[in-house]
């Protein structure tokens, strides 16, 4: 053995040695475990050293090799400033393209959303003048253009056309001096006269003291300018205080904030509600109306009857078919009314005491039934709460350029209606139902206790109401002053005359005839 | 037997001197070697095919001529090596192990001393301990590693390239018994 060895010493020392290593291997493999200590032995020796060489490297070599980078730093230098001056314009001129199919597209949404008829134009110059505000824009007599037509945008009223020749046209601006726009207040329906004055705002005049007025508060169309259709909004109210004799109104016109290049002539004008709603912006793009299908399907129409007025309504009307009595002609024997709700359900039966967001009940019409609205507003009002504070925009009748000053009376009602307690908006009687329109009590629909006539909450509701008897509606004490207060009310039949004036809807305005202009596409009868 | 035979063949300078590596020099240079290797790279990427640990391993095994010392030798540069790697400590080892003892065992037959036989035995040994590694890479630990003969045979003449004038600065740090 120790011959063996001494002999063959060198290749037993090598595979003792192999051995060991591959011993080592395999427990590494086998049981997938490092051999820690042999690792940090290394890198504990070789690490130091390491940070070491680094810290001479950077010190030595990073200081001269920086030098040899330097040099070429200020050439290289030139060439990226050249670069990015080249970048800087290529990106200018694509923010410009993007920022001119933004408007396009904005201003293409608009025009298909407006009812009015209106012909895009590009802003190709400035009028000459020292204090003139006026524009020319590439569209002129030949396409229709015509002198007075109005110009707008999306964000609001621009001007007018002053002149138009046949391939280009003067466009006034709201800020020239010589620039007046019959305007009204969003929140009190203020009407008042809007005057350029040269400079970028604009100032409202002939509103009184007395009348109610408010920082930041929006100013729309009043639509008795013959120009500007009713309720394109003009501008935010930037400081308002008390004259001598009338409030000095500024006003900052939102037409023309965001500098001019594309606009809307307004070749056929339809007037518009003002929003109750705060303006959207541009950015917030507005749902499509919903498709009107009541104004084209009776059978959609009657479908779609809702409210408890509704049901009255055609309640009446089966009775006057019956006994085949028209309403409104002059006859010696009124229909039996007393039919009404013998065949169907009571008349003037409570609504269930569901809640509100269950059915279409709860959607407030504000008298208005079949009368499309617009989208919900933006910022979420709570329309099913109280219809008369929170119901979104509604079309308004009929009212094209030319017809009455007057704002149709829906505006009116409902606006005051916004702005008062609703414990004041069912004060109207019903002779004032006739011109101004009414919103519906809302305890017609969502009042709990008037789904059961026996409660207790009723009873006592009809005590307080007999003791405060202006502080409800003319049908709500037709429909519970009836029964004695000491016996459980049961389902009657209404006051024919009454609940007809009440139910009915509060807009029974005619669409007024076109004046002058194009019939209004936007207006809709009334059923 | 020719005189270009006999040269090849008789014994070295080195050992008729009795040439040795100074004991500082035993851990320093192999230390270098594995620092140039980790550390230079990153700078110069270039110089990542060269192979300084082995071509020390080669180096003493050439000039020591001790076949155990060489074992012991190779054994701690590489498993140095696979310390500082991802791989199980081993497999570098175990390559310059065999690199070390047939160094040794070669440098008892052939006058290392002669360029040439530096040469080719520098490029022998750098392909045999690639393809050692290679296959103990695929046989030990089952990974499926490409082998490239080329790339290795040029590798191998750049290595054989380098280690003749690295050999001359390492025989300038000997010092005679």
């Amino acid at each position: 053995m120790e011959f063996l060895l001494n002999r063959y010493r060198n290749i037993t020392v090598l595979l003792v040695v192999l051995f060991a290593q591959l011993v080592l291997l395999a427990y590494q493999v086998k049981t997938n475990k490092d051999v820690p200590l042999i690792r940090v032995w290394a890198v504990s020796t070789v690490t130091p050293v390491e940070q070491g060489l680094e810290f001479v490297r950077r010190h030595t070599i990073g200081v001269v090799w920086d030098y040899f980078v330097l040099i070429h730093v200020k050439e290289k230098n030139d060439q990226l400033q050249h670069q990015l001056d080249q970048l800087k314009l290529e990106n200018h001129f694509l923010r410009t393209q993007l920022s001119t199919a933004e408007r396009a597209k904005e201003l293409s949404v608009f025009q298909s959303e407006t009812p009015s008829k209106t012909l895009a134009a590009r802003v190709i110059g400035n009028g000459t003048g020292s204090n003139s505000k006026t524009v020319f824009v590439d569209r002129g007599s030949s396409s229709g253009v015509e002198a007075g037509m109005a110009v707008i945008t999306p964000d609001g009223i621009v001007g007018k056309v002053v002149s138009a020749y046949p391939t280009a046209s003067l466009i006034m601006l709201v800020t020239d001096p010589s620039f007046g726009a019959g305007v009204v207040s969003q929140k009190n329906h203020v009407h008042g006269t809007l005057r350029g004055q040269g400079s970028p705002k604009c100032r409202v005049d002939y509103i009184q003291n007395e009348e109610k007025v408010e920082n930041g508060e929006w100013f729309f169309t009043a639509g008795d300018d013959r120009i500007f259709p009713r309720g394109f909004p003009v501008g935010q109210v930037a400081s308002v205080h008390n004259g001598r004799s009338a409030k000095e109104i500024e006003l900052t016109p939102s037409g023309i904030q965001g500098g001019l290049e594309e606009i809307l002539i307004v070749t056929e004008g339809v007037h518009e509600p003002i929003p109750t709603t705060p303006v959207v912006t541009q950015t917030q793009k507005l749902l499509s109306p919903p498709t009107d299908v009541t104004a084209t399907d009776p059978q959609a129409a009657t479908a779609t009857l809702t409210t408890d007025a509704d049901k009255l309504r055609q309640e009446y009307q089966h009775v006057a078919q019956d006994e085949n009595f028209k309403y409104g002609i002059a006859s010696p024997k009124p229909p039996d009314f007393t039919k009404v709700g013998k065949d169907q359900q009571p008349a003037v039966k409570p609504a269930p005491a569901v809640p509100p967001a269950a059915g279409a009940t709860a959607t407030p019409n504000n008298g208005t039934p079949n009368q499309p609205s617009r989208p919900a507003p933006v910022n979420g009002q709570a329309t099913t709460q109280n219809p008369a504070s929170g119901q979104p925009a509604v079309r308004p009748p009929t009212a094209t350029l030319g017809t009455s000053a007057q704002p149709p009376a829906i505006h009116t009602g409902v606006a005051n209606a916004a702005e008062k307690p609703p414990a004041s908006t069912a004060k109207p009687t019903a002779t004032a139902t006739q011109d101004k329109p009414r919103p519906r009590p809302p305890a017609l629909v969502t009042d709990p206790t008037d789904a059961d006539p026996d409660s207790e909450a009723l009873i006592e509701r009809v005590q307080r109401v007999q003791s405060k008897p202006p502080a409800v509606s003319e049908t709500r004490s037709a429909e519970i002053a009836s029964p004695p207060p000491s016996a459980p009310p049961k389902p009657k039949t209404p006051d024919a005359t009454k609940t007809t004036t009440s139910a009915k809807p509060v807009n029974t305005t005619k669409p007024a005839t076109a004046t002058g202009t194009s019939p209004a596409s936007g207006s809709k009868p009334r059923p | 037997m020719t005189e270009f035979s006999e040269s090849l063949l008789s014994d070295s300078l080195r050992k008729k001197k009795g040439a040795r590596l100074r004991p500082a020099g035993l851990i320093l240079v192999p230390l270098v070697a594995i620092l140039f290797q980790v550390y230079v790279p990153r700078f110069i990427p270039q110089l990542s095919y060269l192979d300084l640990p082995l071509l020390i391993t080669v180096y003493f095994a050439l000039s020591g001529r001790s076949p155990i010392a060489s074992v012991f030798y190779g054994a701690a540069i590489g498993l140095a090596q696979d310390s500082l790697s991802h791989q199980p400590i081993g497999l570098f080892g175990i390559v310059k192990t065999l690199v070390g003892y047939f160094a040794a065992s070669v440098s008892l037959r052939f006058d290392v001393e002669n360029p040439f036989i530096t040469f080719v035995l520098s490029l022998f040994f750098f392909f045999f301990h690639q393809f050692l590694y290679w296959v103990l890479t695929r046989a030990l630990l089952g990974q499926s590693v490409g082998f490239d003969a080329q790339q290795t045979a040029i590798f191998g003449l750049l290595n054989a390239a380098v280690a003749l004038p690295l050999f001359r600065v390492l025989d300038k740090l000997k010092v005679t018994v």
